[in-house]
């Protein structure tokens, strides 16, 4: 399988994460593992867990990133993005010993054979998007910051964040408009 | 297939993404974001939501040779995991925790019939196989029940839920559900608690069966 080379506005972690997808390149995984690795490592800290598991929790979220890049669509989803979902899951499944179910997935192995790339404006919009987000939360005040980081650290139950006011909430209702729209695309490419 | 109505409350879909919700209500809302695109939207965003948290979270040093040490794993050999795909009227989470079997259907009396998926002291969740016109007895719960209906369809005092629709039943909400007339209605159901019956012999027969 042929890789159109991404255009060069693309992130370099998602150039990296198409190049492991696509044709299992061992350089590109070092460099998303210099990347993520350091950021997994503080990210599983923040929620109280020892320097010692963290690194194993980071390496089998590591693996997994390898292991399951055929399933990373840059249409629907930002590196990072992914990237924490798999690393919630590990969590879960390190420190709950439990598996989270997981939705089913719209039929990778069609879109796979349907060989529908998502084009290179796709990519840029979901990581626009990502962008946004990253600059909504850095200019919160810091106790609200808090409140956000507690929520997607899993340290908050649902009933907590749903009396939480404060949350970036018009740019995920955006981020939602426009992943719906992208998701019926994908349906309508499958059919 | 009519179109789903009745959806997963945006807090819930945040905290099932950041995986806080209970294993129980995990389930009923990966089920229902397998049926409904709005709510997989919503899920999506919420995971860049998470995205973004990793980005800026403080990094840390990592030690050395955890490098190494995972790309020489990278080719180790690893047992595929099972993909449990939609089979009949169960979406994928369902089929995973059945197993990939079929539902072993008990008998609650009066044609209604349960499957318990997973119970322990955090939660329950189970099928729920109600015959057209049957009342399901007169209940309350403890904490939140969350309702998603995969055939047929049921009302009650708050409304009608079709296929795909997610009901979310609090403590205050005392209902008792009737299957509309047409194929029996399944309902995927949990609760962080145990139910509560109103009448007298549904509450002396819950400890048997569970429910």
């Amino acid at each position: 399988m042929t890789t159109p080379p991404p255009p060069p506005q693309v992130s370099p972690q998602t150039t990296w994460m198409l190049a492991v997808r696509d044709t299992r390149d061992r350089a590109a995984f070092a460099a998303l593992f210099d990347h993520f690795a350091p950021r997994l490592k503080g990210f599983i800290m923040r929620s109280g867990t020892g320097s010692g598991q963290a690194e194993e929790i980071v390496q089998e979220v590591m693996l997994t990133v390898w292991r399951k890049a055929a399933q990373f669509d840059p249409a629907r989803a930002q590196v990072s993005s992914w990237v924490y979902q798999i690393a919630r899951n590990r969590q879960i499944d390190v420190i709950r010993k439990e598996n989270r179910p997981m939705p089913e997935e719209l039929a990778e192995d069609l879109a796979g054979a349907s060989g529908a790339e998502p084009d290179a404006s796709q990519i840029l919009a979901v990581e626009q998007e990502a962008n946004q987000l990253k600059l909504a939360l850095s200019r919160l005040k810091p106790d609200q910051r808090e409140i956000i980081e507690r929520a997607y650290l899993g340290e908050l139950s649902h009933q907590e964040i749903s009396t939480q006011t404060g949350l970036p909430l018009g740019t995920i209702k955006s981020r939602i408009r426009l992943g719906l729209d992208r998701l019926r695309h994908e349906l309508k490419e499958l059919r | 297939m009519t179109a789903i109505t009745h959806h997963t409350p945006d807090a819930l879909l945040a905290a099932y993404a950041a995986g806080s919700l209970p294993q129980a209500y995990a389930l009923v809302v990966a089920a229902h974001i397998s049926l409904c695109l709005d709510c997989r939207a919503g899920y999506e965003a919420h995971l860049s939501g998470g995205g973004a948290v990793l980005e800026t979270v403080g990094p840390e040093a990592i030690s050395e040779g955890l490098k190494t040490s995972v790309l020489d794993r990278l080719d180790a050999p690893v047992a595929p995991e099972p993909i449990y795909r939609r089979t009949g009227v169960y979406p994928g989470p369902v089929m995973a925790a059945l197993k990939g079997k079929p539902p072993r259907w008990k008998s609650l009396g009066l044609g209604v019939r349960q499957s318990i998926l997973s119970a322990d002291q955090n939660g329950s969740a189970r099928l729920l196989y109600i015959p057209p016109g049957q009342t399901v007895p007169d209940h309350s719960h403890n904490g939140l029940e969350l309702t998603l209906v995969l055939q047929g369809s049921f009302s009650d005092t708050t409304g009608r839920f079709a296929i795909g629709d997610l009901e979310i039943g609090d403590q205050d909400l005392e209902h008792a559900p009737a299957a509309d007339p047409g194929p029996p209605c399944i309902c995927l159901a949990a609760t962080d608690a145990p139910l509560r019956f109103s009448s007298l012999m549904p509450r002396l027969l819950q400890p048997l069966f569970r429910i």
